[in-house]
């Protein structure tokens, strides 16, 4: 019987092949920490009374979720970070270098790896044919210091899209139209792998889109096969050396199939509270926002970036409306500068923001006011995400996003595109 | 045997709802933190419950974020079990490693206040204000290993390694 994609790169990383169900304790390549769960990773680690991490030039601890620091405990709990990277040789990606899920797949992690990280998002870098999931602060403590950790082998959903997607459809409709689908514990446990035509025309920025949003389907990774387009993608990081191809068996056995038409898919908003509640724009009526920020790991790249000055340019911000911008990574904000985008942004009227995870996470950077609405790039509506229980949080698409900053309502951009 | 009241929550209770990142700043001081827990859910749930009551809730239990502090803070707040029909992926491992016990069964026959009794070892919640018994999915042999050594810090300092397979 032939092999998923997860079973093949788990497979390469444990003393005896695996397959779907099984129990095994896998080798680990690569673990990352963030500011918000990086301090706790770092008390279990010397519980364990082990004086540096495994390898420790690949244990990566991300400053991103409250930078610049917004209060003194998470300034203290960032020099608690840079003090282990001092003391045990780990590396440190300082405030402004960007979200830690798009600095891992611009620098630090290779197809076929195995990269455990404390951060739900972690499986973004599935996208690069890498076996990537998000683990609490303690498994990761272990998996940093013995640079192992045990899985249990995930049944695999092999997620077939076919077809041109529409014009003013993007990524981010596919993967809200996935997720509400199957529901938001729809691959609870399961291995999310994505192939067919429409997969392979997608650019890496929209198959990181797709990847990055797998854990809201409950599912453990979500997994690509290399191509041309990997390859391009590390090529352009300077890092083509690290390429390799990684694909499933053709006879791997699968859980389930799905079976999507891109011509299918509408753009799509997911509505307040959940990552599941979704609707066609078109059949959504009218929603007024108050706040629109186009960021994030799911959605903060130079391409993501691209369309919404698109939108924006020789428009203004609705009077109603705070837009803030935040690029994923410094590198996306030096190409953005490079090109135009920011200055055409700030002259239409918006807060561009340090590289990071901005207001996604409800610290800093645009918390909302009560009965606030805010529509948004990120991947997560939960009640209270982004600071305050009394707001209401609406996801879609950065073309959505910068045209609806336009309107001061929820709008389909499609005719406009 | 554990006997509390429980305290009932509906499906998809976020780990946003558990451990808000308005309070980010908390994390470096879980007792401060476990005085909000579960806060955008219930309001009155911190100030309220009592050492040894349930929790228990519908599906997806702990979704989103991998915040350990999730299950430390209920822990702390004296919920000797979550009891829910399904649990999040992450939110399921952070709690057993850190030794929060999780019972995952119908809990439809369960309602707000009602006093239960749980066993453990025989698998058995006792709803004694109702007079039911619900059987509970028995816990995976690895979660029960990482239990009885008190958590997956523990496994390995007793190990020096993993024991599980």
């Amino acid at each position: 019987m032939g092999q998923t994609l997860a079973e093949k790169i788990i497979s390469a990383h444990t003393d005896l092949p695996v397959k779907a169900g099984d129990l095994c304790i896998a080798r680990v390549d690569v673990t990352a920490v963030q500011d918000g769960t990086g301090p706790l990773t770092i008390s279990e680690f010397k519980k364990l009374g082990i004086a540096k991490p495994k390898n420790p030039s690949r244990m990566i601890l991300f400053i991103d979720h409250a930078t610049p620091s917004p209060r003194k405990e998470l300034s203290n709990s960032h020099m608690v970070m840079r003090e282990f990277a001092k003391e045990t040789g780990a590396v440190l990606s300082e405030g402004g270098m960007g979200v830690c899920h798009q600095r891992l797949v611009e620098k630090f992690v290779n197809p076929g790896e195995i990269l455990c990280g404390a951060d739900s998002h972690t499986c973004t870098s599935g996208a690069l044919g890498a076996f990537a999931t998000g683990m609490g602060s303690t498994d990761v403590a272990v998996a940093s210091a013995l640079g192992k950790t045990w899985l249990k082998v995930p049944q695999s959903y092999k997620i077939c899209v076919n077809g041109a997607l529409r014009k003013g459809v993007f990524a981010k409709d596919l993967m809200l139209y996935l997720i509400g689908k199957i529901g938001a514990d729809g691959a609870t446990y399961k291995a999310l792998e994505f192939c067919g035509s429409t997969i392979s025309a997608m650019s890496m920025s929209d198959r990181f889109t797709l990847a990055n949003m797998a854990v809201e389907a409950g599912a453990k990774a979500g997994l690509f096969s290399t191509d041309e387009k990997t390859y391009d993608f590390l090529k352009e990081n300077r890092r083509e050396h690290v390429f390799r191809y990684i694909e499933p068996d053709e006879d791997a056995e699968y859980e389930r199939v799905i079976e999507i038409n891109a011509e299918d898919v509408q753009p799509m908003v997911a509505c307040p509270h959940t990552v599941d509640n979704v609707k066609p724009i078109s059949e959504l009526g009218m929603v007024k926002v108050n706040q629109v920020f186009i960021g994030s790991c799911t959605n903060g790249r130079i391409e993501d970036l691209r369309i919404a000055v698109k939108l924006l340019k020789k428009q203004k911000v609705h009077p109603n409306v705070r837009l803030i911008v935040a690029p994923a990574s410094k590198a996306v904000m030096m190409q953005a500068l490079k090109e135009g985008i920011i200055e055409i942004m700030t002259y239409v009227g918006a807060q561009i923001i340090p590289p990071g995870c901005g207001p996604c996470v409800g610290v800093h950077a645009g918390i909302l006011g009560d009965g606030e609405v805010c529509l948004s790039t990120q991947n997560r509506n939960f009640k209270g995400r982004m600071g305050n229980p009394e707001g209401e949080i609406y996801l879609a698409s950065p073309a959505v996003a910068a045209y609806s900053a336009v309107c001061g309502y929820i709008a389909d951009p499609t005719e406009v595109l | 045997m554990l006997k509390g009241k429980a305290w009932k929550f509906p499906d998809n209770i976020s780990t946003d709802h558990i451990a808000p990142g308005r309070l980010f700043h908390l994390r470096s001081n879980l007792p401060e933190f476990a005085k909000h827990v579960l806060e955008d859910a219930d309001p009155e749930f911190a100030s309220k419950v009592q050492q040894g009551d349930f929790v228990v809730a519908g599906s997806n239990f702990g979704l989103g974020s991998s915040r350990e502090h999730a299950p430390q803070i209920i822990k702390l707040s004296g919920v000797s079990a979550v009891i829910a029909k399904s649990f999040a992926r992450i939110f399921y491992r952070n709690a057993i490693n850190i030794g929060l016990l999780l019972l995952e069964c119908d809990t439809d026959g369960i309602d707000a206040q009602d006093e239960l009794e749980v066993d453990v070892r025989e698998g058995i919640i006792k709803n004694l204000t109702k007079g039911t018994e619900i059987t509970f999915k028995p816990l995976p042999e690895v979660m029960i290993k990482l239990q009885q050594d008190g958590g997956l810090i523990e496994h390995i300092k007793k190990y020096g390694d993993f024991q599980l397979t």
